[in-house]
């Protein structure tokens, strides 16, 4: 079934905030009010502000830091560097390469070199200009084809290539006999949450320990790092969640953690951080710009023989998860489309420019901008339309990916190009019915001549990993008790705007019976949840609590069947009631807890994945989700302008949980990558960043945000717990491609490169 | 550098102490009284998330400096319905799923309330235009526009009644 959610419907239950209705978010009032209490709204009594100096160099060596100019100053209570870090001196998610503090040289331009804490943001900010650091300024390495080379020195004790990886299959000799190939590249896009990074550390009496209110996407992973950091024991360094303004991938790395917590056990008094804007942008990781070339060989039918692609993911100064992105980006290569024949060459390398590591979509955006361009270029060589050179070689649950691995997920990519391409299109010309000129290109600004604008349509269809891959041992836990018919849920899992505390609750409504669910506080108080990130959160930690929540039932049940004397595999829950499903009996869940509590805890663990071997096959990946999508823009080619009108999709989501935060996935991962094909890049000049503000780095807006149509296809997932698929990246990897195809089809040319600027149109 | 002044938040005169007279509204609001609901999230008024209303209009408090509305009227996301009772932009936006992470959430709640006070029944362009300095990064604002429009057609149904 199909489900065009223009509104988002209640499914038919009878009983609200089940398994598949559109519940509402448990936040939700708190939200609209202002009292939900984000990280940064955080406080103690007698707190200090924290603050951080940065490198304005991308690469420099360190000659000497004088502190006493801000210890001069009145109010400063702290200032520290290198030296005053205890324990690890470098942190980072899969190799700990990225200092604390910089000490000997400075690789990118916002690297911390100090922290002060003071009574008032202002006189931190005094503190950080009265600190003296001397430079000797090197030539910073910004291009990363002399990393691939080896041309440049070494930048990093670890070297200038953070992976490299081939990926060889099939039949290295196949030519043609159609051959299409293109360079494409992507720009650093920022992940932009609008909550900022913002924490607050209190420090145990005589420094034993410290506790961090810090909005992240994965705490047992900031403490591990953290924890190194200072130097003390994981158990001494608790986290718990502050409100999460937003992630989208930024929050995975360490930013502000161990600098917070450093200054509070320093001045044994709580501190706070929050950054700037400003300072986010340079504080945390971005998307990889990356380099990509592909030579696609197909038969005289568009059928694809093989791929050829060479990837360059531009890593930044540190290493973060940059290794990942790689593996993610080759063994998507393909995109989702039959191909026997594979050669791919894949480099991750270190640079002097901004660390980059997750942001939504992970490496696979970047491949998916490259092989979606090639499909066009397929599809004109061999005289098919878009639709239909993809529908020719559509993946299909058994192929192989370039890896070897047979893609076992239900994989719907046939039916979603059916589906999309009977979505409406929009019925108002250019400009809209009314003639407004706030429709056209260039809005606002009012600067289109109606007369020049023209129409184009762009298609795109992507595949995307869920989980977490290459062996790691991902795994998420949660707690549930059941006492009184009310159901107290546990986990450690980062809500940062998903939804999940929705769904937990839906879960436990749905399998014990239950109206009342409780969620207890998100904290490091219990097993980790790994990260909200990879869409992974309703697979792994919404099987975290359907398991535990089944035990709970499993132990109810028995004490019911033992009660009245009969088989607990009998019973089921129904509604908000206990039945017997060949007798009579029927007794609420509230009366068979009554004054009884069951309490269960479960791990979920998706099944194990394999490294790639050295010709890069292996069972890397656990599963994948699919979309498609089409893109109508409105373009103004004399002044290089771009309105997109409207993006449709279709998404394979297994089984939608809930139906509105489905629908705000999707819709949010269109703007993004709306936003990816058309504004959002960070410019750098030499490893300089030229438009660190929302004043220069273009966000869409209402304005810009296009009529979004949404169509659903529900196959559940055999694989997954609840049935259901992550839902969160897919939207944002293949609307990307899909708005640039809209534009080369409206203006006649081979546009390689995101963002789309005014000159790749004019000139 | 810092004095007494009063502000007028929220219907109350409210007295800050030991600011700096460089400090923001956003800040002596937050910092100074507590009223932790506006939210910083630019420094440079681009993204509404700060927004409060000063005399009526709607503004962004990171770009006011609190020592400069002394005698004006502010209210705040706090003060724009009776405590504990969401208003009906509010409750629309819960019900319309209007908030994912809910940082940008109470900027928009007033810049919703101040839109609809000038334009009782907007069309979708004039939502589009009228909250586009308020920046979402997590919905994508469909069911943005949906809560602002469930609250024109209620209003309309209500007789005009908010």
């Amino acid at each position: 079934m199909t489900d065009t959610l223009v509104t988002p419907t209640t499914r038919s239950n009878t009983q609200p905030g089940r398994l598949g209705d559109s519940a509402l978010r448990p936040d939700g009032v708190a939200k609209v009010q202002g009292t939900f209490q984000f990280s940064g709204d955080v406080s103690a009594d007698g707190f200090l502000w924290g603050a951080t100096l940065r490198s304005p160099h991308p690469y420099a060596r360190i000659v000497r830091i004088d502190l006493s100019g801000a210890w001069r100053i009145s109010g400063v209570e702290a200032v520290i560097t290198a030296a005053d870090v205890p324990g690890k001196a470098t942190y980072g998610l899969i190799s700990q390469d990225q200092p604390v503090f910089a000490s000997e040289y400075v690789r990118f331009v916002g690297e911390p070199v100090a922290a002060v804490a003071a009574d008032h943001p202002d006189v931190c900010r005094r503190a950080l200009e009265a600190i003296v650091v001397e430079y000797e300024v090197l030539e910073p390495l910004v291009d990363p084809a002399l990393a691939v080379d080896g041309s440049f020195p070494q930048i990093h004790p670890d070297g200038n290539v953070i992976r490299h990886q081939r990926i060889v299959r099939g039949d290295q000799s196949i030519q043609g006999p159609i051959v299409v190939e293109g360079t494409y590249e992507l720009g650093m896009q920022d992940q932009a949450f609008l909550g900022l990074e913002a924490a607050l550390a209190v420090p145990d009496p005589g420094g034993a320990g410290v506790e961090l209110h810090i909005a992240t996407q994965w705490l047992h992973e900031d403490r591990k790092q953290i924890a190194a950091c200072l130097g003390l024991a994981e158990h001494d360094v608790r986290l718990v969640l502050g409100g999460v303004g937003g992630a989208f991938g930024a929050r995975e790395d360490i930013s502000l953690q161990v600098h917070t917590c450093l200054l509070a056990l320093r001045t044994s008094r709580p501190v706070r951080m929050a950054y700037s804007r400003h300072e986010s942008f340079l504080g945390h990781v971005h998307r990889h710009p990356c380099r990509i070339s592909m030579r696609h060989h197909a038969d005289h039918d568009g059928r694809l023989l093989r791929v050829e692609a060479t990837f360059v993911f531009d890593g930044g100064a540190y290493a973060s998860t940059s290794s990942a992105v790689l593996i993610n980006g080759i063994t998507h290569a393909q995109g989702p489309y039959r191909c026997d024949s594979a050669t791919v060459d894949g480099w991750a390398v270190r640079t002097n420019n901004l660390p980059c590591g997750a942001m939504r979509g992970f490496g696979v955006v970047q491949a998916c901008f490259a092989h979606e361009a090639q499909m066009d270029k397929l599809a004109a060589a061999v005289g098919l339309e878009p639709l239909e050179v993809r529908l020719l070689n559509a993946m299909q649950t058994g192929d192989r990916l370039v890896t070897g691995q047979v893609v076992e997920s239900v994989a719907p990519v046939a039916r979603l190009i059916r589906e999309l391409a009977e979505m409406p299109l929009p019925t108002e010309p250019v400009g809209g019915h009314d003639g407004d000129p706030m429709r056209l290109p260039g809005g606002a600004g009012r600067t289109a001549d109606r007369g020049d604008v023209v129409r184009g349509i762009g298609w795109a269809v992507s595949i995307k990993n869920l989980m977490y891959s290459e062996a790691f041992d991902d795994f998420s836990t949660a707690r549930v008790r059941l006492a009184d018919g009310v159901a107290t849920v546990k986990f450690a899992t980062a809500e940062v705007g998903q939804g999940f505390v929705t769904l937990a609750a839906q879960i436990a409504r749905t399998v014990l019976g239950v109206d009342d669910v409780v969620l207890d506080s998100i904290d490091t108080h219990i097993g980790s949840a790994g990260s909200t990130s990879a869409s992974r959160q309703t697979w792994m930690s919404g099987g975290a609590v359907d398991g535990a929540c089944r035990l709970v039932r499993e132990r109810l049940f028995e004490h019911v069947a033992a009660q009245y004397d009969l088989e607990d595999y009998q019973l089921a829950i129904d509604g908000t009631d206990i039945v017997d499903t060949v007798g009579e009996l029927r007794i609420p869940v509230a009366e068979a807890t009554a004054g009884l509590e069951f309490d269960e805890t479960f791990e979920h663990h998706h099944r194990p994945t394999e490294d790639l071997d050295e010709l890069g096959q292996g069972n890397c990946h656990t599963a994948f989700a699919f979309a498609a999508h089409r893109a109508v823009v409105d373009v103004d080619p004399v002044l290089g302008l771009v309105k997109v009108v409207q993006v449709a999709t279709v998404q394979d989501v297994g089984r939608a949980l809930n139906p509105l935060s489905v629908t705000g996935q999707i819709e949010g991962g269109i703007a993004q990558g709306v936003g990816l094909a058309v504004m959002e890049e960070i410019i750098s000049d030499q490893g300089v960043v030229k438009n660190a503000s929302f004043t220069d780095y273009l966000l869409p807006t209402f304005l810009d945000m296009p009529d979004v149509i949404i169509g659903l296809v529900e196959e559940p997932e055999p694989q997954a717990p609840l049935g259901a698929k992550g839902v969160g990246e897919p939207p944002t990897v293949s609307s990307t491609p899909a708005v640039v195809a809209a534009i080369r089809d409206a203006i006649g040319k081979d546009l390689v490169r995101v963002p789309v600027r005014p000159t790749d149109i004019v000139f | 550098m810092s004095e007494i002044y009063s502000l007028h938040v929220n219907g109350e005169r409210r007295d800050v102490r030991d600011a700096w007279l460089g400090e923001s509204l956003l800040f002596v609001l937050r910092e100074r009284l507590g009223l932790m609901g506006s939210k910083g999230a630019c420094e440079q008024g681009e993204c509404g998330s700060c927004s409060v209303m000063v005399d009526g209009e709607l503004v962004c408090s990171c770009l006011v400096l609190a020592a400069g509305a002394v005698g004006q009227q502010i209210v705040t996301i706090e003060g724009i319905a009776p405590e504990g009772a969401p208003s009906d932009v509010q409750q629309a936006f819960v019900t319309a799923g209007a908030v994912q992470c809910g940082f940008c959430t109470p900027g928009l709640i007033m810049a919703t309330h101040a839109l609809l006070e000038r334009s009782a029944e907007p069309t979708e362009l004039e939502i589009r235009e009228e909250l586009s300095g308020n920046i979402c990064r997590c919905t994508g604002y469909g069911r943005i526009i949906d809560a602002v429009q469930r609250v024109a057609v209620a209003r309309r149904e209500n007789g005009g009644a908010s």
